[in-house]
């Protein structure tokens, strides 16, 4: 059960052959069983999910059910969840229980989606690895020697271990995609403004996008269909009508161009990363793509670009966080000032810090034109180069990771090394694009992602296409040693 | 030295919207603390803002009401800066790009004369909540009913001179806000906040010297005092050789003085940049022209208006615009009585010196504008005299009833029955046989002054409610 499709369990829900209650006693069984060796989940109410899956069957007795009643989810513990605790990773917001839901939490709610726990993530979502978690690192089902990426690194590893159906994530650079790679599932991270950011702990307001991370991309385009929209609380949310997202899947790929970015191919790609990402591309050629290469000529800017706009809106996002009116206060503040210092020294942790720093100096008096107004224009930049790609194709695919999974610890002392982890998933931030990591094969043992990038809007391309190779090869149904494989894809 | 003063002020404007510039949450004055802010308004994570249109509408009329550029593509900005009112860590406000661009408008000074004051620019932004420090035994308490509430600050040239100019500066900013009815304007309630920057030079110099701001005074009379205060500080520190500190100050009415704010010596870095949550707001050029239509007579064209059209003085024209309530009340009265002088008359000097000395606005004026007019229009059909009046509106004022009523209960009606009138001539006549021997030995020119003291003993014996005109007439018969 704890590897069927979304399809496949709202059939079971509708047919009586399990109830929500079964099916969640199951992975809540399994999560108690099992995360000690992942720590993918922050939080757990049992009582509440039963609660919520005895509602939902309920409903199901009805026949007023949708594609998600009954079902299981994990949520990033960046997802404000009303009456359980919203942590974002980070001893700040330990003692925060939110008197409000996200909107996607209302609207999965609403769809009657069993809430399972709140998944483990870097602090604030800042890292790749889930290392920077005050909770602990997240460990990979593959290898638990490995990280499972970031900053999503708990819903990844959630359902990549079988502890939950499906999960939701979000990505400001990289934070849905990265984990879905190095997990080996599929993560989509949607045109910035498609899912409402209200009641998601706000990172870089003009990065943030939530986002689902499945084991299919079937399962992200039944997750889509809940989640997408517009949310009139949330005046960066685009108007954009809301396709079925699960209606073209099957249309074939004949004639679709794909662009390779010469720069995405380059210095840094692991070797056996590339033979595994060259064999995919050979079979989307198959399935009737045609391959050319492209160029994103202000590749090299994004990094830097980047390092500076996350961490400056980050700054002021952080500012919040001063021990008033919510979450952690240092004890016995002497003056206003030492609340203030004890409470951010004690709250955040380095990773948290050091963006904090980075941002406020780059939007100093003095540095702004230097640095912010600089990224911005860097920004547009890349953008444009984006725009210009899409006049000669309709996707562009490369790796997601310039490696597979690395040791844990491996790179926390280099946080220079950690961001280039991020190479070439940034750039669909920046550019406001919608993305997608796949399982693509295996390299030494671990799974490698295949990224796919759209224009604006165009999230049915990416699920389509993924959807159809995923027809054809079984790389998303590879699952870590010890966790059972087989099943419904 | 001769020293000439220079002010420059920033004037934080409420505007008059139902709920927040962010949020839904009411803008009410005087709630319980803290009942009117919701998540967003307390800065919770994951709350983001969606701007208040009304707040932009207003906003705009202001710009239309002083002629100014209107910004078609404004942005806000996150201000930086931490203190326990602020919730976010950030005021949403607009530095680069504000709504409304350089404008200006007149004042009128105490000697007929008149002045243009530049608008430099005015921006939309949200309002801090307050931090309490008394009640809380050594601690603070937040209220934050007031974080979110919509703030157009408007900020002037450096073109005025004087603390009168200054004063009147704001009375004209606040008929024109009020006229507009973007804003109560009240600032008792903080509706209305000042912050007065003050330098003084050389008479004949054209560089601006160092000056002090002063912050958020609140009413007309700790404006004209607080720069009095503050000229004196900075003449005789100038006088006396020294330099004036750029520096932030407060008044305190209490002492009648202003001290420095020595908390923000130190330069404060907001890191301005513009606010992700928010997308630039984007003005369609039509419907700012359906606004400008929609703009109603402002204070200036008003005033020009009355002068013309009812012949007053500038001064009764600029007394009686001064609010729209009050140009509305004297337009009711004038158009219904059919005297507008008469109307202008009984309006500024009995109307207001009652509303004044009971410490009443128009809108709250015991006496309506059709109460009025029924008085007037009993002077004028001789029903009563001017002195009768007098009395009758005071009945009014203490409720009554219409004037009709008051003259018709306490008997007030003028006597022109002639019977009756003569009978009171003769009678005076016979009682005062000197005064009439004296009468018909002067000539014309002294007669005029004599008859005087005929007319006021018959008024006197009719409780002042002889017709003046017809006793006068009977005099002129009866004394040959």
């Amino acid at each position: 059960m704890h590897d069927y499709s979304l399809d496949r369990l709202a059939q079971g829900l509708r047919e009586g052959e399990f109830s929500s209650v079964e099916l969640t006693r199951s992975y809540l069984d399994r999560i108690s069983a099992l995360d000690g060796q992942y720590n993918a989940f922050i939080t757990v109410d049992e009582e509440a999910a039963l609660a919520a899956a005895a509602e939902a069957d309920q409903r199901l007795a009805t026949g007023d059910a949708t594609a998600l009643t009954g079902i299981p989810i994990a949520h990033k513990d960046i997802f404000c969840t009303r009456s359980l605790r919203t942590s974002c990773g980070s001893r700040m917001l330990d003692n925060f229980v939110p008197p409000y839901d996200a909107t996607l939490i209302q609207k999965l709610n609403q769809a009657g989606a069993v809430i399972l726990g709140k998944t483990n993530m870097d602090e604030f979502a800042m890292g790749s690895s889930n290392e920077n978690s005050y909770y602990g690192p997240v460990r990979n089902p593959w290898n638990t020697e490995t990280v499972p990426g970031g900053s999503s690194g708990g819903s990844a590893a959630a359902v990549a271990a079988g502890l939950a159906p499906v999960a939701t994530g979000t990505d400001t650079g990289g934070s849905i995609r990265q984990p879905a790679a190095f997990c080996g599932i599929t993560g989509l991270k949607p045109t910035y403004g498609r899912v409402s950011r209200l009641g998601m702990v706000a990172y870089a307001s003009s990065l943030d996008q939530a986002g689902p991370m499945a084991r299919s991309a079937k399962d992200c385009a039944v997750m889509m269909n809940t989640i997408a929209g517009h949310d009139p609380a949330d005046s960066t949310s685009a108007q954009e009508v809301v396709p079925d997202y699960c209606a073209n899947l099957e249309q074939p790929l004949e004639g679709l161009r794909i662009g390779l970015p010469r720069e995405y191919f380059g210095e840094g790609l692991q070797g056996d990363v590339a033979q595994v990402i060259d064999a995919a591309l050979k079979e989307l050629e198959k399935l009737g793509a045609k391959l050319q290469e492209v160029s994103l000529p202000h590749s090299a800017l994004t990094i830097p670009a980047y390092y500076i706009i996350a961490p400056a809106e980050a700054s002021t996002n952080l500012s919040r966080f001063d021990g008033v009116r919510y979450g952690h206060r240092c004890e016995d503040p002497a003056d206003l000032h030492d609340l203030y210092t004890r409470t951010r020294e004690e709250g955040f942790g380095a990773e948290v810090k050091r963006r904090i720093l980075v941002g406020t100096y780059a939007l100093s008096a003095g540095y702004y034109d230097a640095y912010y107004k600089k990224a911005q224009q860097a920004r547009r930049l890349i953008r444009q180069d984006f725009l210009d790609c899409f006049e000669q194709v309709d996707l562009i695919a490369g790796p997601t990771t310039p490696g597979t999974a690395f040791a844990l610890g491996a790179k926390t002392a280099d946080p220079v090394a950690m961001y280039l982890e991020d190479v070439y998933t940034l750039a669909a931030n920046l550019a406001g694009l919608p993305g997608l990591s796949m399982p693509a094969g295996l390299a030494d043992g671990m799974p490698v992602g295949l990224q796919l990038l759209a224009p604006h809007f165009a999230e049915q391309r990416l699920l389509q296409t993924a959807h159809l190779f995923q027809q054809t090869t079984d790389w998303h149904q590879h699952r870590p040693a010890g966790i059972k494989a087989g099943g419904q894809s | 030295m001769q020293w000439e003063t220079v002010i420059g002020l920033e004037v934080h404007l409420q505007l008059a919207t139902q709920s927040k510039i962010f949020s839904g949450a009411a803008t009410q004055f005087g709630a319980e603390p803290n009942t009117q802010a919701c998540a967003v308004d307390l800065g919770m994570p994951g709350m983001l803002p969606v701007l208040n249109e009304e707040a932009v509408r207003c906003a705009v009329l202001f710009g239309l009401g002083i002629g100014a550029e209107i910004g078609l593509r404004s942005v806000f900005d996150r201000k930086n800066y931490f203190y326990p009112d602020l919730p976010k860590g950030y005021q949403v406000s607009q530095f680069e790009a504000p709504i409304v661009g350089k404008g200006e408008f007149e004042i009128t000074l105490s000697d007929g004369s008149s002045k243009r004051i530049g608008i430099t620019r005015a921006h939309l932004e949200e309002d801090a909540g307050k931090s309490l420090h008394e009640d809380f035994h050594g601690m603070s308490g937040i209220d934050l009913n007031r974080a979110g509430t919509p703030l157009l600050e408007i900020v002037s040239e450096p073109d005025i001179r004087s603390a009168e100019e200054a004063v009147a500066y704001l009375k004209t900013l606040h008929s024109l806000v009020t006229y507009l009815d973007i804003s109560d304007g009240d600032m008792s309630q903080g509706s209305m906040r000042c912050d007065i920057n003050i330098s003084l030079r050389p008479v004949g110099q054209e560089e601006f010297g160092t000056r002090a701001e002063i912050k958020n005074v609140n009413s007309f009379r700790f404006v004209e005092k607080a720069i009095h205060h503050e000229v004196e500080r900075q003449m005789d520190i100038l006088e006396d050789g020294g330099s004036v500190v750029q520096e932030t100050r407060l008044y305190d009415a209490d002492r009648d003085e202003t001290r420095s704010m020595r908390s923000k010596e130190v330069a404060n870095d907001y890191r301005y940049f513009p606010e992700p949550d928010l997308l630039p707001v984007v003005l369609d050029e039509a419907w700012v022209q359906s606004l400008r239509e929609t703009l109603p007579e402002l204070p200036v064209e008003k005033r020009q208006r009355f002068e013309s059209q009812y012949g007053l003085s500038t001064y009764d024209a600029s007394v009686l615009t001064d609010s729209r309530a009050l140009a509305d009340y004297f337009e009711t009265v004038a158009a219904d009585c059919g005297d507008a002088k008469i109307a202008a008359n009984w309006v500024q000097v009995e109307l207001l010196g009652q509303l004044n000395k009971s410490e009443l606005d128009i809108a709250n004026s015991p006496v309506s504008a059709e109460q009025l007019s029924g008085l007037i229009k009993r002077i004028l059909d001789d029903s009563i005299s001017g002195k009768i009046g007098k009395q009758v509106f005071e009945a009014m004022w203490n409720g009554e009833g219409d004037a009709d009523q008051v003259i018709e209960a306490r008997g007030l009606k003028q006597v022109s029955d002639t019977g009756a009138l003569e009978a009171m001539v003769d009678q005076v006549i016979a009682d005062n046989p000197d005064q009439v021997a004296q009468y018909l030995a002067a000539d014309d020119g002294k007669r005029k002054k004599l008859v005087g003291f005929f007319v006021g003993q018959i008024m006197k014996a009719s409780k002042g409610q002889a017709n003046p005109r017809m006793v006068n007439e009977l005099l002129a018969r009866k004394l040959v």
